[in-house]
């Protein structure tokens, strides 16, 4: 197995010139996510209206897959609903796990790049970091929401 | 016990002359393809393969001789006892201690800094006490020490190292005091692979009446060790690192030391006797291992120092400093790549980093090729706080490896920028 599968010209592309990077002034909440293995550190900011993912973006410093799942994501789940968001990371945690996709999953789109992780048992974290950081954001929104 | 551990032709007469195809021969793990291409392991600061004649001196230990020590009064008991004091005696001696009284097994540097942070430090440091050590420690000589202080409101006081991972003993010595109660320096830096100037440290804390601990994970496997000559209080070694196996490591403490020290931890074998109202502790070693001791790994780590002296720790010194000027050559003269950790006297540690490459992608794409390296801190998060870089990627040496070995790592950290594109 060559490693050309896990570094797909897709996902150096994002690493290179991540989307979505940056702080989001309008955003409702943050989360932050580390990796302490690798030093890998991520923040995503999420402006969440109503049950609707308006806007989405992320900082941070990692490794290649790191770096481009949060960019991909970013991407992917913009304008997404909560329902969907969920939704999509079921689907993207099998995919990474190499597990088959759950019954009525929706389609990966260009988060599929990330196939390859699936043979490189050590690096899932690297690919699934972000979505974590993504949820603990939602969930803190969720939290805001609800006590006001 | 050692039948099988054999040393090596030449260990009792003249050294033969190093032979590293014939080092790797008695490496088993050594033999393998991982990922369709030949094994490269260079991940031996992290732990050290093991020679056959380890593997069987362990293997033979079970299978003949089995037994609890210091206790039994049947034949395997008094064999199992010979054998774990033997090799005490003769690690002991690898490492240049006249007494086995002062060879405490502990199970592994780590045990062995934490038992010296517990019973002497809680006993010697107190509120407004300082303990001094390095910008370039390992977690686990910062940790153990952090606790204590904590505990004991005192302060932790850390000598500055330079970007070349040079620590700043000038500095060091500025900070000695009357404060100061113990310096705890690590031999050689585990991330960078500086050797430190360990005499210079011990003799200006001497200068002021204060104990050094040494933490020699990284010296040992590298650098002969003569610690009456170096005359530090405290020293500690992993076996695994060693070519011994994991779960035991000694810690070397002077004895006068240790005779006040308290004991770590309560129990079986490190007492004379008990009753309900008063217990005698045992004589040093045994007052520190308490419990039934790992024995097998005392004897594993035993042959693996038979076989060491049978080579020649001068003789694997001289090797491995030969690889990592190569090493250091070839890195160097890469475009695009830095090393990490350039001080000019260095063991067995090349770190380093790829323009535009996160060091976890260095690794993941090396071991698709078969080399073994480790990314991260390596336990050192401070040495990369200091040098501000998230982590680096390390190529660690051994006995065992080669130059070709190294242009195999040149060759994948090519293959690395290909990828990359950089």
């Amino acid at each position: 197995m060559s490693t050309d599968d896990l570094y797909q010209e897709v996902i150096l592309d994002h690493y290179r010139a991540p989307r979505n990077f940056g702080a989001l002034p309008s955003a409702t909440a943050h989360a932050e996510g580390h990796n302490p293995l690798c030093g890998d550190r991520v923040t995503v900011y999420v402006q969440v209206e109503g049950d609707q993912v308006r806007a989405i973006r992320f900082e941070g410093s990692g490794c290649a897959i790191s770096t481009a799942s949060a960019s991909v994501m970013t991407d992917a789940l913009s304008g997404r609903s909560r329902a969907e968001v969920q939704a999509l990371f079921a689907a993207f945690h099998a995919l990474v796990r190499g597990e088959p996709q759950p019954a009525g999953a929706p389609p990966l789109g260009k988060l599929a790049v990330f196939s390859g992780v699936s043979d490189y048992p050590t690096r899932v974290k690297c690919a699934v970091l972000v979505w974590h950081t993504l949820q603990a954001a939602l969930a803190g929104d969720q939290q805001a929401v609800t006590t006001e | 016990m050692n039948k099988g551990a054999g040393v090596r032709p030449g260990a009792h007469g003249s050294p033969a002359p190093f032979d590293v195809e014939a080092v790797r021969r008695d490496f088993p793990v050594l033999h393998q393809q991982v990922h369709g291409h030949p094994l490269v392991y260079l991940d031996n600061a992290a732990t050290t393969q093991k020679p056959r004649q380890v593997l069987e001196a362990i293997d033979q230990y079970y299978r003949t001789t089995n037994s609890n020590i210091h206790r039994g009064v049947h034949h395997l008991s008094q064999k199992a006892t010979d054998a774990y004091e033997g090799a005490r005696g003769r690690i002991a001696k690898f490492l240049g201690i006249t007494s086995s009284a002062e060879a405490i097994f502990v199970r592994g540097a780590t045990e062995g800094i934490n038992l010296v942070a517990s019973s002497y430090g809680r006993h010697h440091v107190g509120p407004g006490d300082e303990v001094i050590i390095s910008a370039m420690e390992h977690h686990s000589n910062i940790v153990p020490w952090q606790m204590l202080c904590s505990e004991r409101k005192a302060s932790l006081r850390v000598v500055p190292m330079s970007d070349e991972g040079e620590a700043d003993l000038d500095a060091y010595e500025e900070l000695l005091s009357a404060r100061t109660k113990i310096v705890a320096f690590s031999h050689v830096s585990n991330a960078l692979g500086t050797i430190n100037d360990v005499k210079r440290i011990v003799g200006a804390a001497h200068d002021h009446g204060i104990p050094v601990l040494l933490d020699g994970a990284q010296a040992a496997p590298h650098l002969p060790l003569d610690l009456e000559a170096l005359g530090c209080d405290f020293y500690v070694i992993s076996g695994h690192k060693l070519y011994g196996p994991t779960g035991i490591g000694l810690l070397y403490g002077r004895e006068e030391l240790l005779e006040a020290m308290p004991p770590y931890q309560g129990g079986g074998d490190m007492i004379k006797s008990v009753t309900f109202d008063v217990t005698t502790y045992n004589d040093l070693p045994h007052k520190f291992e308490a419990g039934t001791p790992d024995i097998a790994g005392v004897i594993g780590l035993g042959a693996a120092v038979d076989y060491l002296q049978g080579i020649g720790m001068e003789a694997i010194g001289a090797h491995e400093a030969k690889l990592l000027s190569y090493g250091t050559r070839a890195l160097q003269q890469e475009p695009r790549v830095r090393l990490i950790g350039t001080a000019p006297n260095k063991a067995g540690v090349l770190s380093f980093l790829v323009e535009g490459v996160h060091p976890h992608d260095i690794g993941t794409i090396l071991d698709r090729q078969g080399i073994a390296i480790r990314a991260g801190h390596h336990c050192a998060q401070p040495v990369m706080d200091r040098l501000g870089i998230p982590a680096t990627a390390r190529a660690s040496l051994a006995l065992y490896n080669t130059t070709a070995e190294l242009d195999a790592l040149l060759q994948g950290i090519r293959k690395v920028k290909e990828v990359f594109g950089t």
